[in-house]
């Protein structure tokens, strides 16, 4: 039950790094590995300020607009420097590593212990609120009450950010920008053709995609008490899983049921995670095997299960077809044996 | 009155220099008045699409001068050129984007000759607008406008690309084979929609064909391109004589040769 709490807790917060994995994968069509780098770029940057007695929240923002301009280079790199995306985001990828390190002064790993953060802000300002008994009384009514967190505080207020940035991109998407930038994803030349500036659109996406990257990274090392320089590792590929999980679970019929099936899915992936390493067998350092088959898994099953699914019609079909042609048979012989 | 488009003796050539080198376009002059409706023919690597493509933006000439209304706008990047050149392509999949809706494309070409903001793509008004400028492809598009334009039939989203493309009333508009991957009935459907919205926006339009017939009955002028030149320009007059045989005998007596098109001679 602890467990299952805090994949709920760290999920939401992930969450908001699937959106923006989402919009540069998905809406733009641009595998982009700065994620891997723009994560910690937050982290690191939200850490050092805070660390140095910034407010956390500023800090938080800080660390939100170094990932914008991440993002950014990233699409100059792609549409000026006519560099593929794989390698312009890997370039990008690899420059932040040296740049996140110079951020946290050369040191690896920045503590974050004892000082003020935004979920200590958060859980202060929710234990005034007196929301969590009424809350735990309420689970322990209905029979849940084994091991309750410490506070919903954390949990309730990013399901509630997260929720607001998901709003905000539902209606993002569909402005005259928003549908542009979703148009130079899908067919750049006829939007080109419209009158649109696909290469700053898709500089801007992608300032967009990694600045809600950034934002996530800042506030796991506030949640997780420490921001390191190999937080970031295989970030790309969690968001992808929660991205495709979520669509295949919760569809993608509109802008806002896709955002809304990015969120779940960042969600159940930290569900499913904290599931596998309760098997025996599995390590904390299995967790990237793990991330990666998950991956390879919700790729590969759906297509599999289309291919069965596509037989098991074609099978049908064919054997209406010869129920029909066999029909057909008697009723001739019938014929036959009747004149 | 003032010309539209100029072309002044405009020059392409690709690979310049080296084995592959390859003329594009040699010398052309082009002049359309206001309302002029077009056709180019020719046969395959005859410069049409070279002509479309260095028109709208999407190749530089090595040499010569682009005006519009006057104004010279071989600066002008294809994003911006397209404020007033609408484009219609040979793939019916090229011009629409599938994964949107119907009314959030239109809203898209609806955006074309303004700066985009972040107001809301489609707005009450806008939409009203959109439903009367899809009810007059008579294809029953305006019941399904949220509907992914993925799903729509290659004429349909053809027929779509035709009004998106059209109904801002750019300045010129350039129609390149739009009907050539189309069937024929498909084919009949979208050059009778062309000849429609053309006359009923007066729209100022450049058609490249591969289908004689349809360059003879479509349009006010009719150019015929070979080997990267204009060698036949035929004006109102006597393009109400031309038929398929005289303008395969003209190309033959201009270019001492017949013509090596199989896929023109049988359309």
């Amino acid at each position: 039950m602890f467990a299952l709490f805090s994949a709920l807790e760290s999920g939401v917060i992930y969450a908001i790094m699937a959106l923006g994995v989402y919009l540069s994968f998905r809406i733009l069509d641009f595998p982009d590995l700065t994620v891997d780098g723009s994560f910690v770029t937050g982290a690191a940057i939200s850490a050092t300020l805070i660390v140095h007695g910034q407010n956390p929240f500023l800090a938080t923002i800080a660390g939100m607009l170094a990932g914008f301009i991440a993002g950014c280079i990233t699409g100059i790199l792609h549409t000026k420097g006519k560099i593929n995306p794989l390698l312009s985001g890997i370039l990008m990828m690899i420059a932040l590593y040296s740049i996140n390190l110079r951020i946290m002064d050369q040191r690896s790993n920045v503590p974050l212990l004892g000082e003020d953060t935004s979920f200590t802000l958060i859980t202060g300002f929710w234990q005034k609120l007196g929301i969590d008994g009424t809350v735990n009384n309420l689970l322990t009514a209905i029979g849940l009450g084994e091991s309750l967190p410490k506070t919903w505080g954390i949990f309730f207020v990013m399901a509630i950010v997260t929720l607001l940035i998901k709003f905000v991109t539902d209606w993002f998407l569909r402005t005259e920008v928003g549908l542009a930038i979703r148009a130079t994803g899908d067919n750049k030349r006829m939007i080109r053709s419209f009158s649109a500036n696909t290469d700053s659109l898709t500089v801007l996406g992608l300032g967009l995609s990694n600045a809600l990257v950034a934002f996530a990274g800042a506030l796991i090392a506030q949640y997780g008490g420490f921001a390191d320089v190999g937080m970031g590792i295989g970030m790309i590929i969690i968001g992808l899983a929660s991205v495709i999980i979520g669509e295949a679970l919760f569809g993608t019929k509109s802008i806002g049921r896709a955002t809304l099936a990015v969120i779940l899915g960042a969600v159940v992936y930290r569900i499913i995670i904290a599931f596998a390493l309760q098997i025996e067998f599995f390590e904390t350092g299995d967790l990237k095997l793990i991330t990666a088959l998950i991956v390879v898994c919700s790729l590969v099953l759906p297509k599999l299960l289309d291919a069965r699914k596509e037989q098991a019609r074609k099978a049908k079909r064919r054997q209406l077809h010869r129920q029909a042609l066999e029909g057909k048979g008697e009723e001739i012989a019938a014929t036959k044996i009747g004149s | 009155m003032k010309k539209l488009l100029q072309l002044k003796s405009v020059h392409k050539i690709f690979n310049e220099g080296t084995p592959d080198e390859k003329i594009g376009l040699s010398n052309i002059r082009l002049e359309l008045e206001p309302g002029d409706f077009v056709t180019v023919i020719g046969s395959n690597g005859a410069g049409k699409s070279t002509l479309m493509n260095v028109i709208s933006g999407v190749l530089y000439p090595d040499m010569g001068e682009l005006l519009i209304k006057g104004k010279s706008v071989l600066n002008l990047p294809e994003h911006k050129r397209s404020r007033f050149i609408g484009r219609v392509f040979q793939d019916p999949m090229a011009g629409t984007a599938p994964t949107m809706t119907i009314e959030e494309n239109l809203a898209m070409a609806y955006a074309r000759n303004k700066r985009r903001s972040l107001k809301r793509g489609i707005t009450k008004k806008s939409k009203e607008f959109f439903q009367e400028a899809v009810k007059s492809l008579h294809l029953g598009l305006e019941n399904r406008f949220t509907a992914k334009v993925g799903l729509l039939s290659g004429g349909e989203r053809q027929a779509l690309s035709l009004l998106m493309a059209t109904f801002t009333e750019p300045d010129i508009l350039l129609l390149d084979e739009h009907t050539a991957a189309l069937d024929p009935s498909r084919a009949a459907l979208i050059t009778d929609l062309t000849k429609e919205i053309v006359s009923k926006h007066g729209l100022t339009t450049l058609m490249v064909t591969h289908n004689m017939q349809q360059a003879i009955d479509l349009g006010n002028r009719l150019i015929m391109m070979d080997k990267g030149q204009i060698i036949l320009d035929v004006d109102e007059e006597s393009k109400k004589q031309l038929t398929v045989e005289r303008l395969l005998e003209e190309f033959q007596r201009i270019r001492g040769e017949k013509m090596a098109s199989d896929r023109a001679l049988l359309s």
